[in-house]
């Protein structure tokens, strides 16, 4: 509404009905945080369903496991580590008033977020080669356990819905970066930026927790 | 407020033409547009509803096929459930005047507010797309390996519930948010009216459990496109499992729908009494406990499911603990009219007909909780009687209630009394002759979901018929007189009722930024002194 | 306790054939007798209540009582203790039904779309009914071949779920003699309500006298096999169509398609129809019901089973 204000310029001021800037930084806090929660809790039904299967089926999931390549899991999990530190680099260049900085941060971010990508369609195509497909597609010839498909159904599916969540978030970042280049966002205002960050850790902190469920504990 | 009704404008006149409406931020038209809609779904699920009454009018086909039957169940449930009881308090009167209630000017978020009404509307649509394509039976439940098995649109429908589940993810966040930050000064958290209350708890359950049902029906495509197993005993999955994840969500869905109702209860009984609510403090933190403790008894849907024992045992005395906060409720409403000055208008007379209808749905949530007993009750008619009678009876009398109670706030205008009565009079006895008789059919073991049915239960069947079209009846006069009222209804004063919450502070229709002055809170909600 | 009686008249259950069914009768009276008194309070305080204080002026001024510790304890307390009660009640019912004595005779209980198979120990097969004896118990081991069943018995109050991939069970003894209806609860699709199966309760000798006669099907080996894949659920050998067309005089015939086109009813088209059979669907029947049988039948299964459907005639 009050973006529209002319006067202000290309500088955000606040809402009609909100008090003031702070306060307008409080609620869309809030509301992310809120968001992030909605988040956790659907992957927190697919990691319940992980565990249910996990304690009926060890073995299967100890197999599946072997399959995948623990090396390049590790190498993602540090891309995302270094991401989520030049995204909250870019935050705090904003918050003390060196903007200048946020972009170049939030380039590299992009960037670690791409090679996460290319990473995991690497490991993609290397399964699906194999025949190493989720269900009823899987076609690989050497399953030791019966529902071997059953662990693919997981990996595809958790480490699926976390990709598209990069992809989503590598979306947010693009947005953000375009509106920092276009020096929308100051010591004073940097909501958007914030959010996405939160977003972006929530992403990560997902990770590191499917990464050793995959492919480590097996 | 009086500059406003000097000037004469106020939200409906404020802006003109279609794309204002459609563009609005202002959630009061949110509001509108969502009872717009929910009001058409409402219908085309009412329809769904006489087609399977007068099916089972007798035994043996009626007006239509098992196939057709099983299609025409499935949509009432799903439209019902996912198109009007959850959207229906929250989204149309929750939306107008929670803001109104804490002395806000808007939501926190009113661009998400408005796409929430589009993200419902898309998924909404795509579910209705389902009508013309190939329809889906498995009933709303969508329960696996069915629900993977039938060549219906299944993927089209649990897309289009996903979906709608974005959009109640979003509306739950919005109002979370607005209660936290946007209360008028002195609106302290002990200050705030129990409708914002009951949203407030009715909010945390929609952020909290509608995820869970998103990953369940993400899961539900991936199992019909890709083959996934997780639900299918064919690949090494578990079927059940997929009951758990379901009613993690809709157990608590079924307190996002009731909830909002006990809010609209509680104030109109106190304007209509005029006397403050009895025991604030108590309905307030009881909502609360209500939605804590419905995290926990999903299990109640599933007692003769297989799930172990022990479980079935736990979830039991769980559930029978809601039983404690709900009739807290019950008793401080009625403890609230004590030496009032009750006044019977049409809320009221709505909210009177909940609390009637609401005990009998909560003495027979009793029965059904118990483990024993419920194991014959199970998946009868005893359990569509219960449901209807907390979910028909409790949340649409109190919709129907809310309705009448704020459409003079909402139109500016008044609607006819005496049509109105009728409307309550045809809603509440049809109710009573409807579903009534389907706890003696659910005691006499009648399972539900049949499309046929032994001989011994046809007259039961038939009384229950002819009730539902009272109702039919009812809602029609009642939609009637609502419409009625905003074309050619007297103009309605700023509080016709004497009520002493915020919205009735403000002109009627209140204008485009809710509040000229902000308002500072000094005292209760229901001060009747 | 005179009342008590005026709940049982209205309890409307079923036919009490079972201990646990008086039990479970028991509890349900009771509940019903504090729900009437619970109502009875509730909305009889309503009604007094809203008769004694309708609104006389418009200036009525009400008393400001914003509560009432003692009474909003004693209204969740006794609540509470009523409740727990009634729970605990409930739980020791559900643990007699749950507790299968150690002399059951078992019996195997199958769920398909749309038919109940019970098979004995000695190997007897039945659709749609079965035998047991008076006053043995019986413990059903219950599984399904497709989608999710729910095996009720309303005289007897209980019920279980039926579920691909795992066995449930189930006990019951019958202390009465007579025919009792079985239902099927849980929603499976077209059908659902006519999966319906009869429970017959016989003295104990003339179950085994029943039990050790086994009947020899006519039709042979076709026979047998309509009978135990489950072909009767739906198609007829009377004329009458179910789901799915009537076996009877079917072959041979000319049968029109849902698309317009006219099939002749020979050996590859019976074939196709049962390991393929949604290529081509009858026309006014449901289309995508019938599951394919590919790969449960042997080759000389399939024969004799499309020899059995030639003999009906």
């Amino acid at each position: 509404m009050s973006t529209d204000n002319k006067a202000m310029g290309r500088k955000h001021h606040f809402a009609h009905h909100f008090r003031s800037a702070e306060h307008e930084y409080e609620s869309a806090k809030q509301g992310i945080w809120l968001f992030m929660a909605t988040e956790i809790l659907m992957f927190g039904a697919i990691f319940a369903a992980y565990a249910i299967f996990h304690s009926l089926y060890p073995s299967m999931f100890a197999e599946g496991a072997s399959h995948l390549d623990w090396r390049m899991g590790f190498i993602n999990t540090c891309v995302l580590l270094v991401s989520s530190w030049t995204m909250a680099m870019a935050i705090q260049s904003l918050q003390s008033g060196k903007g200048k900085n946020a972009a170049p941060y939030l380039i590299v971010t992009l960037l670690c977020g791409a090679g996460f990508m290319v990473i995991k369609y690497l490991e993609y195509t290397h399964k699906f080669h194999l025949g190493l497909y989720p269900g009823k597609w899987f076609t690989y010839e050497g399953a030791q356990h019966s529902n071997l498909a059953l662990y693919f159904s997981f990996y595809f599916v958790m480490s699926g819905l976390h990709g598209i969540h990069v992809l989503l978030g590598m979306g947010l970042i693009t947005w953000v970066l375009i509106r920092t280049m276009r020096g929308e966002f100051d010591e004073h205002y940097y909501t958007p930026v914030e959010g996405v960050g939160i977003f972006w850790h929530i992403i990560d902190l997902i990770w590191i927790y499917l990464f050793p469920i995959l492919y480590l504990i097996g | 407020m009086a500059a406003h009704v000097q000037t004469g404008k106020n939200y409906i006149n404020e802006f003109a033409g279609l794309k204002s409406w459609l563009c609005s931020l202002d959630h009061k038209r949110i509001g509108v547009m969502y009872a717009i809609a929910v009001g058409i779904f409402f219908l085309v699920g009412g329809i769904f509803a006489l087609l399977l009454r007068t099916e089972l009018f007798s035994a043996g086909p009626t007006i239509m096929g098992a196939n057709t039957y099983n299609q025409v169940m499935t949509y009432h449930g799903a439209v019902m459930v996912f198109m009007v009881i959850i959207p229906g308090i929250p989204a149309v009167l929750g939306n107008f005047f929670l803001p109104l209630h804490i002395g806000a000017k808007d939501v926190a978020f009113p661009r998400l507010n408005l796409l929430s009404w589009y993200v419902f509307m898309a998924g909404s649509i795509l579910a209705i797309s389902t009508l013309f394509t190939s329809k889906i039976d498995t009933g709303w439940t969508f329960y696996t390996p069915y629900s993977i098995r039938t060549s219906t649109a299944t993927v089209t429908m649990v897309v289009a519930a996903f979906i709608m589940g974005i959009s109640s993810i979003l509306t739950g966040l919005n109002f979370i948010a607005t209660t936290h930050t946007l209360r008028a000064p002195g609106m302290t958290m002990g200050r705030i009216p129990l409708f914002v209350w009951a949203l407030y708890s009715t909010s945390i359950l929609q952020v909290l459990a509608t995820p869970v049902l998103g990953i369940t029906l993400l899961l539900l495509v991936a199992e019909r496109t890709l083959g996934i197993g997780i639900f299918d005993a064919a690949l090494g999955g578990d079927p059940v499992l997929f009951q758990h994840f379901f009613w993690f969500y809709s157990h608590p869905a079924v307190y996002i729908m009731i909830l909002p109702a006990m809010g609209i209860i509680s104030e109109v009984i106190t304007t209509f009494s005029r006397k403050t609510i009895f025991g604030y403090t108590a309905i307030a933190y009881s909502s609360l406990g209500i939605a804590a403790v419905s995290f926990f008894v999903w299990g109640h849907h599933m007692y003769v499911s297989g799930q172990s024992e022990i479980a079935n045992v736990i979830f039991s005395a769980l559930t029978i603990l809601v039983g404690v906060p709900t009739a807290i409720k019950m008793f401080n409403w009625t403890a609230t009219l004590y030496r009032g000055s009750i006044q019977f208008t049409t809320p009221m007379l709505y909210a009177l007909g909940f609390l009637f209808l609401f005990a009998i749905g909560g003495v027979t949530g009793i029965m059904l909780a118990l483990i024993g007993l419920d194991v014959h009750f199970h998946d009868t008619y005893f359990v569509v009687a219960h449901f209807h009678y907390v979910m028909v009876g409790g949340v649409l009398m109190a919709l129907m209630s809310g309705m009448f109670y704020w459409l003079p706030k909402m139109s500016g205008k008044m609607y006819q009394e005496s049509w109105a009565r009728i409307s309550f009079v045809f809603t509440f006895i049809g109710f009573n002759v409807t579903f009534f008789p389907q706890f003696i059919l659910g005691s006499m073991g009648m399972p539900r979901r049949y499309f046929d049915y032994l001989p011994m239960y046809e007259s039961l069947n038939r009384i229950s018929t002819i009730g539902s079209y009272m109702i039919g009846f009812g809602f029609v006069v009642g939609l009637i007189t609502v419409i009625r009222a905003i074309y050619s209804g007297p103009p309605a004063p700023a509080n016709p009722w004497g009520g002493k919450t915020l919205e009735w502070t403000v002109a009627s229709p209140p204008p485009h930024h809710n509040f000229d002055v902000e308002p500072v809170i000094t005292a209760g909600p229901y001060e009747y002194r | 306790m005179w009342w008590l009686s005026l709940a049982k008249a209205s309890s409307f259950a079923p036919t009490q054939a079972t201990k646990i069914a008086a039990e479970w009768d028991s509890l349900y009276q009771f509940l019903l007798v504090s729900s009437l008194v619970a109502c009875a309070l509730l909305i009889g305080g309503m009604i007094y209540f809203v008769t004694k204080y309708r609104r006389k002026t418009n200036h009525d001024k009400t008393p400001y009582i914003s509560h009432n510790s003692m009474l909003e304890f004693i209204w969740s307390f006794v609540p509470l203790v009523l409740f727990l009660m009634m729970f605990v009640w409930g739980w020791s019912l559900y643990y007699d039904m749950r507790t299968v004595p150690s002399n059951a005779k078992e019996v195997h209980v199958y769920g398909q779309q749309w038919l109940w198979q019970f098979e004995y120990k000695n190997g007897k097969k039945l659709n749609n009914e079965f035998v047991v004896p008076v006053g043995v118990p019986v413990k059903l081991i219950m599984t399904s071949k497709d989608v999710l069943h729910s095996f009720y018995v309303p005289s007897f109050r209980i019920k279980q779920d039926v579920i691909p991939g795992r066995y449930t069970d189930l006990w019951f003894q019958a202390e009465k003699l007579g025919e009792f209806h079985v239902f099927c609860t849980e929603y499976c699709g077209l059908d659902h309500s006519k999966m319906l199966a009869k429970l017959k309760v016989v003295p104990l000798e003339e179950y085994e006298t029943w039990l050790a006669t086994t009947t020899e099907l006519t039709g042979g080996p076709g026979a047998q096999i309509y009978n135990d894949k489950g072909c009767v659920a739906c198609h007829s050998l009377d004329g009458s169509p179910k789901v799915g067309p009537s076996f009877k005089g079917a072959f041979g015939k000319n049968s029109m398609m849902d698309d317009g086109t006219e099939v002749k009813v020979d050996e590859n088209y019976l074939r196709e129809s049962i390991v393929n059979p949604n290529v081509k669907t009858v026309k006014g029947f449901p289309k995508a019901v019938m599951p394919s049988f590919q790969g449960q039948l042997s080759e000389e299964d399939l024969t004799a089973i499309i020899e059995f459907i030639k003999n009906q005639k």
